[in-house]
């Protein structure tokens, strides 16, 4: 069936529908990751977007629900150059075609997803549309267009519920440690025929449990579910808390430490979260923030934040610590960035910075227990280099 | 980190010359890390062997040793240059051994000299088979699991262990033999009995088996404060068990889940890490199929063939690169020169899919085993760019130049099922065209995956072509009838291909890379209609860039491939023009034996010669390993296939002025007559003066009007022409095609019987030229290149090639300036070249082969355009031909360009150019020399003294003499004469001669002391025996006639290249080598030169 994705300034790309097949306006942005689709797909910070993947082939490996970020789908739409017909691994549950129906997300192939994301460098991200209807009529959608909002998308994405994830107690809880894995037959066999407790559990890079015996709240404004499984990997017992829970609540069950996480949309939105974090902020609990969060506990100590052009979206980013002057490669997935301009020098430093174009990576709080940052440590998908940011978290805890 | 102030004057390594395995891609990284340092005020001391590269030119570096590549050598450019620093990680294997060398034996120290790029104990730690297992296991990197043990016990336990199947190697048998993969206990000690008994040392690795799990490698860069970064990730299609040099590789990997990737890219920046390697590194692992288990294959602590292939897939320059890591720099102070906006720190990311083909020699080495196995083979690699890998694929397969442009190049369909599936288990160049009618016939991807374990994705993705193969043939069946039935209303066939075939299948059978000729050939439309329905449909080509970050930056200086059915973003860049003249050159592909490294020095120094005249320079290659292809070589580049059709594309969006065709080798050449029915201005001598060289009857006239001789001959079609003319000219002859590089196909017949079988197999390669039929001449060959400008010529001076005609000029050892003739000859060679030259309208460039008997010269060939010898005469004697060739091309005189016209003085040093094999990389390859080329490269000796040049190219090629001081002699009949005199020169140096029965017999009748050996039928102690007893120096073997691989002589040649002995298998050489040897030349005194100066 044919598809047509339709942007704001009036392009029309004409290919072929995939996922469900229905109608859905939304933000256009592109994420440059050759591999991990699946951990896109389910990244609650898409929450509100359609994605662009910039690698032409997608689905090869098909969906591994294992590799899910979240629950669900988030993003709102799926745009790819040529979604592959076969799925082939040995851990593929599924096509993406059937995990798009599944959850109901419409999608479009076969387009130039290079001059897309041509227009999207030059012009900046802007809202567009996905439809089956070929009588589309531009100039009625154009002004719907123009009038997309994300809006208050974290309300959406937030658990209702607080959630406990307990801490691993042994290393081998983590799985296999990276290097470590060994095949099994029978158990892949018996994994094949349907047992999926059988199914080899993916490699984890975590030689310590140096947080056994360590709570840490996670503020969840959209959390990834590695972030708190890098925790409880590393033995930290994780409370997860909705993202209208208040600092009283939250302080109520003195955590060690406290997470703020990853999450979509315009920070400057969240103004009830932001709130809650300066009553955070004024506690003496150590507080580790990603991406989301670290825009929200800027704007709460009275940093500004700006839309970027077209946003960092991928896992190929080198971000340099300040402090050490190394640089890592980072998954990153952020369209707002902290104005370091607006930093009062006596409350927060930079202490990450993008190498490409400077922009803002990490602040160091001063005289506190507080360091946050842009990217995501918690990788998934993309490069596992900044993870050690966890075990800086967890001697912070300590301290 | 700023740069290091202490580095001031940099020794680079080269790797030497071609060999399978260590080829062209060494030439691109040296020489694009020699810019770099230069361009960092360094100045740069180069020494490399090879005369053929781009590194080796006085543009590149300050002062160039062009000198044999050991210790001793090194050790004086050190002392005589003293530079302050050595850089061994870019010149291949070879370099980085020299390089370990050096330093382990403390001369660099002792020198004050530092090895940049990586430490001692890095390439140690990466390198020693132990010590890396050991490190790896410290950090939990897992490598395969082996043990060697001694008796049966042991390895059946150990074995055990690990879990069958394993592998068991015997050590030192003659290519592995006795060894083999036990499924079990039973199968297992049986090998290990055999292999035990076989092995000389009693000893049989035993070895965990990762045969057909995924080979996955990694091309990483660290810095010296610790920076990592992995510049792509690359997947052999091909699982373990192939050599990755011979595998179809995809960039980046299409069948691993984020979970994978990283896991593995994590490894290989914690073992890069440990290893404390600053550079570039590759990484190759083995990773099971189903499962996250994986292992460490290998480590390369330095830049490799896969670094240059990952260089060129991304866009990121890891040999620019590297050498500012080198000089101290870190990866975020790089920029990125691609982009001039990102930082080195930056990871490639692609959107688009690359793959890259080996070019496999079985074309020239038709008695070899075609089997694909962990030791590589191929001489050479394509590589293609598309948005989907089908089209990928599909550009690979016809950028090989090797007859095939689709997946029904190989026909197996004679085959029966069984017979299929068995043809399926064999692993070699031509599988993918098994799974291809595999597919055809339906068998399942299941199965074909059980038996190839290559991934269900590229089964899919082959799948996709079979299917679109198979709905063209349908639609071209359907032609037929309705063609016929129109062709009586006289309709065109244009508007019966308009309703057969549809705008939607047109433009999927294009965007999966179906060539026009192809499509035609499938559907029985001819190739015009094909084309007039894709213009009708308007599916053209669109140009995309490769520009190392999916188009999230702006790109300064990407590079172009072609994709259908997408728009074309490069319009823009194409239409605006930059106002200059627009000049087109053709590279010369992949490198093969017969077309090598030598043209992509042409093509290069034609590019920076128009470039230099204010042209604007376009170049179109698909070799990876190759200068030519390095981002800033031309103003712009297209990664392409080197086909009419491809070409045509870029014409018709370029629009170019003109075409430059003479220095592309022949793969340029034979796009001659296309390019100019697109209307393309061909530079330099006309496409009709080029036919005229090749066309025997014209050439004949030509020869007659300008009064040249040559051998007697004449062009035939058939066995049985042949034969008469044969008879008339009275044998020996020469039987050759006609429109060949290399020789191919070219032998000495001695009798009607062996024309036939020579024909036959002529007629194999489908030939559409006729077959040429010489008296064979002896006599001493010579060579010459020269330039011409239409009215003059200049020539820079007349090489002579040591063996005599017969052996291949590519393969003979060839001597400037010319030893052995007389005044008057150098004279008459250099008049016929200049009358030669003007008769065939000559601009540019004319290599010209003749034979001296006597003061008599006759012509052998003549070839309008860029020869394997221009880079090496334009060293050795300062002339700077190809650039003199580009001048006159663009319409400038000789005499203003300073030269005085005619030959040229001659240089005060000998130069000579010594061929290098790699025979012992080819199982059953025939290393007996002939009229059909077989070296893959070449180096060369350079000295004042004759014998001495020649000591040194014999030592550049590896042949380092004496050792044993014994050696074997067995020569054919009519050689036994003339043996006598070369033995007794051994004799006399002090070597113990053994020989076979009669050839022992002339020399001892001749008082040359010779121990009669066995011959191989006879009982033990045989010449085999005293081969593989590993203290022979030397054995010298001259072949009789025929293509017999059961003689015995053919058992002796390859026994003794396995065994690493050194065979010659021509007397000339022989001769020249005792000629080398008589002065006893010391490697640490030899004389240097620095070919800079000249």
């Amino acid at each position: 069936m044919k598809a047509f994705l339709i942007l704001e300034d009036g392009t029309v790309f004409k290919g072929h529908a995939i996922g469900a097949k229905k109608e859905v306006i939304s933000e256009i942005v592109f994420n440059t990751s050759m591999a991990g689709y699946t951990e896109v797909f389910t990244d609650p910070s898409y929450a509100g977007q359609a994605v662009c993947m910039t690698y032409p082939l997608i689905g090869n490996y098909g969906v591994c629900k294992d590799d899910m970020e979240s629950e669900r789908i988030w993003l709102d739409g799926v745009i790819v150059r040529e979604l592959s017909d076969v799925a082939s691994n040995f851990r593929c549950d599924e096509t993406i075609q059937e995990f798009l129906e599944e959850y109901d997300i419409p999608g479009i192939e076969r387009i130039d997803t290079r001059k897309l994301v041509r227009i999207l460098r030059e012009k900046g991200t802007m809202n567009g549309m996905i439809t089956t209807n070929e009588n589309y009529n531009v100039d009625e959608i154009i002004p719907k267009l123009k009038a997309y909002n994300t809006g208050k998308v974290v309300e959406k994405v937030s658990c209702k519920e607080k959630k406990f994830i307990a801490g691993s107690k042994d290393l081998s809880d983590n799985g296999p440690l990276s290097g470590s894995a060994v095949f099994k037959k029978e158990d892949f066999e018996a994994s094949l025929k349907g047992d999926l407790s059988k199914r080899e559990k993916r490699p984890s890079l975590v030689r310590e449990l140096n947080g056994k015996g360590l709570k840490v709240a996670l503020l969840d404004v959209g959390a990834k579910d590695n972030i708190a499984a890098s925790l409880a990997a590393r033995g930290c017992d994780v409370t997860v808390y909705p993202q209208d829970t208040t600092a009283e609540e939250i302080l109520k069950d003195k955590p060690d430490g406290i997470m703020l996480s990853n999450g979509p949309g315009d920070p400057k939105e969240c103004t009830g979260v932001i709130e809650q974090i300066k009553k955070l902020y004024a506690s003496d609990v150590p507080i580790f923030a990603i991406c989301l969060g670290h825009q929200l506990m800027a704007l709460a100590t009275g940093a500004d934040t700006y839309k970027m052009k077209y946003g960092h979206r991928g896992g190929n980013h080198p971000v340099k610590d300040l402090e050490t002057g190394r640089v890592y490669i980072s998954s990153q997935n952020h369209g707002y960035v902290v104005n370091t301009d607006t930093l009062d020098k006596s409350i927060a430093v930079p202490a990450f910075v993008n190498v490409n174009d400077g922009t803002n990576e990490g602040l160091k709080y001063v005289g506190k227990n507080i360091f946050t940052v842009q990217f995501h440590p918690e990788a998934c998908c993309g490069p596992q280099d900044s993870g050690y940011l966890f075990d800086r978290f967890i001697d912070m805890m300590r301290k | 980190m700023p740069k290091n102030k202490d580095v001031k004057k940099v020794l680079v390594i080269g790797s030497g010359p071609i060999v399978i395995g260590q080829a062209a891609e060494f030439d691109y990284a040296g020489t694009q890390a020699c810019r770099s340092l230069k361009e960092e005020g360094i100045e740069v001391v180069l020494v490399n062997s090879n005369p053929a590269t781009i590194m080796t030119d006085k543009d590149i570096a300050d002062e160039v040793y062009i000198e044999p590549l050991t210790v001793k050598v090194l050790e004086q450019i050190i002392e005589k240059e003293k530079p302050d620093s050595v850089l061994p990680t870019l010149g291949g294997q070879a370099g980085l051994n020299l390089g370990m060398e050096l330093a382990e034996s403390g001369f660099l120290a002792s020198h004050g000299v530092k090895l940049l790029g990586t430490t001692a104990e890095t390439i140690k730690k990466a390198e020693d088979r132990q010590e890396f297992k050991d490190t790896m296991e410290k950090i939990g990197e897992p490598c395969a699991a082996s043990l060697v043990v001694h008796n049966v016990d042991d390895g059946v336990a150990f074995a055990e262990k690990i879990g069958y199947p394993v592998v068991l190697r015997p050590a030192f048998t003659l290519g592995g033999s006795g060894g083999g993969i036990a499924h079990n206990r039973l199968e297992c000690e049986e090998i290990l009995e055999n292999g035990l008994r076989l092995s000389r040392a009693n000893e049989v690795l035993v070895e965990r088996c990762i045969a057909g799990w995924k080979e996955i490698e990694y091309e990483v860069m660290r810095d010296s404060a610790g920076n990592c970064i992995t510049v792509c990730n690359m997947e052999n299609i091909d699982p373990v068990g192939v050599h990755t040099g011979d595998s179809i590789v995809v960039a980046p990997s299409q069948t691993l889940t984020d979970k994978e990737y990283q896991m593995l890219r994590s490894a290989a920046l914690n073992i890069i890490d440990e290893l404390q390697i600053t550079g570039g590194c590759n990484v190759q692992f083995a990773l099971h199929p189903t499962s996250f288990e994986y292992c460490v294959i290998e480590v390369n602590p330095r830049v490799s063939r896969s670094s240059a292939l990952a260089s060129k897939a991304t866009g990121y320059p890891i040999a620019k690169v590297a050498a500012k890591i080198a000089l101290g720099y870190t990866l975020d102070e790089i920029k990125n020169a691609i982009t001039g906006k990102t930082y080195a720190s930056f990871e490639p990311t692609l959107d688009y899919c690359v793959v890259k083909f080996p070019r496999l020699p079985f074309d020239k080495f038709i008695t070899a085993k075609r089997t694909l196995t962990t030791q590589m083979k191929a001489t050479g690699e394509v590589m293609s760019i598309c948005t989907n890998f089908e089209g990928a694929m599909m550009k690979a397969i016809r950028s090989l130049e090797q007859h095939v442009d689709c997946l029904t190049s190989y026909d197996f369909s004679d085959l029966d099922d069984d017979e299929l599936k068995d043809r399926l288990t064999v692993v070699d160049d031509q599988r993918i065209w098994v799974i291809a009618e595999a597919l055809r016939r339906g068998m399942s991807h299941d199965e074909i995956h059980e038996i190839t374990m290559i991934d269900h994705w590229f089964i899919d993705k082959i799948h996709t072509l079979v299917k679109m193969e198979l709905k063209l043939l349908r639609l071209g069946e359907k032609s037929t009838i309705a063609r016929h039935k129109v062709s009586e209303e006289n309709v065109p066939e244009f508007e019966e291909a308009k309703k057969i075939i549809s705008y939607d299948t047109l433009l999927k059978a294009k965007r999966l890379e179906y060539p026009d000729k192809v499509i035609s050939r499938l559907t029985r439309f001819s190739v015009e209609t094909i084309k007039g329905l894709r213009d009708f449909y308007g599916i053209k080509a669109a140009y995309k860039l490769v520009d190392t970050c999916a188009a999230e930056f702006a790109a300064e200086t990407p590079y172009y491939y072609s994709v259908y059915g997408d728009s074309d973003e490069e319009n823009e860049a194409a239409g605006e023009g930059s106002g200059k003249k627009k000049i087109l050159v053709l590279g010369s592909g992949p490198i093969r034996i017969g077309q090598g490294i030598e043209f992509d020095y042409c093509s290069v120094h034609a590019t920076w010669a128009f470039e230099k005249e204010g042209y604007e320079t376009i170049i179109i290659n698909n070799n990876p390993e190759t200068v030519s292809t390095d981002f800033d070589i031309a103003d712009k580049l297209y990664f392409e296939p080197l086909t009419p059709e491809d070409v045509e594309n870029i014409v018709r969006l370029e629009k170019p002025d003109g075409a430059v065709v003479q220095f592309g080798g022949q793969t340029a050449i034979k796009l001659t007559q296309d390019l100019m029915k697109m209307g393309v201005k061909i530079y330099g001598t006309k496409a009709e003066d080029v036919d005229a060289a090749e066309d025997r009857e014209i050439f004949d006239r030509i020869l007659e009007e300008t009064g040249i001789k040559r051998a007697e001959g004449a062009t035939v079609y058939t066995a049985e022409e042949a034969k008469e003319v044969a008879n008339r000219l009275g044998y020996p002859v020469l039987v050759r095609p006609s429109y060949v590089l290399g020789g191919q196909g070219m032998q000495i017949a001695l009798s009607d019987q062996e024309i036939e079988e020579f024909i036959n197999i002529i007629n194999r390669i489908a030939q559409d030229h006729p077959i040429l039929v010489d008296k064979y001449l002896q006599g001493v060959e010579t060579e010459v290149d020269a330039v011409c400008d239409g009215e003059n010529i200049v020539i820079p001076g007349i090489m002579e090639h040591i063996e005599r005609s017969g052996i291949h000029s590519g393969d003979s050892i060839s001597v400037y300036p010319a030893q052995s003739l007389s005044d008057k000859v150098k004279q008459t060679i250099a008049d016929y070249t200049e009358r030669l030259a003007k008769a065939l309208h000559v601009i540019g460039l004319i290599n010209v082969q003749f034979i001296a008997v006597g003061d008599e010269v006759y012509i052998i060939e003549a070839n309008p355009r860029s020869s394997r010898t221009v880079p090496y005469i334009s060293k050795v004697t300062g002339i700077p031909i190809v650039d003199l060739a580009a001048q006159v091309m663009m319409g400038k005189k000789l005499t203003d360009l300073g030269y005085t016209p005619g030959l040229q003085p001659e240089a005060e040093h000998i130069a000579i150019k010594m061929p290098v094999f790699s025979f012992e990389k080819i199982r059953g390859a025939e290393i007996s020399l002939g009229p059909e080329m077989k070296s893959t490269g070449e180096c060369l000796g350079i000295s004042k003294s004759y014998s001495e040049a020649l000591y040194k190219a014999f030592l550049g090629a590896g042949i380092k003499l004496p050792k044993h001081k014994q050696m074997i002699i067995t020569v054919k009949d009519s050689d036994k004469g003339e043996v006598i005199d070369i033995a007794r020169r051994f004799e006399k140096l002090g070597y113990i001669i053994y020989a076979t029965r009669s050839t022992a017999d002339t020399l001892n009748e001749n008082g040359v002391k010779a121990r009669k050996v066995n011959r191989i039928s006879q009982e033990s102690p045989t010449v085999i025996d005293l081969i593989l007893g590993h203290r022979i120096d030397l054995v010298i073997d001259t072949p009789t006639q025929g293509r017999d691989k059961t003689r015995d002589g053919f058992l002796i040649r390859r026994t003794a290249i396995e065994t690493g002995v050194n065979v010659i298998t021509a007397l000339d050489t022989a001769r020249a080598l005792v000629t080398s040897l008589e002065d006893a030349y010391k490697e640490d005194t030899l004389e240097l030169v620095d070919i800079a100066k000249i």
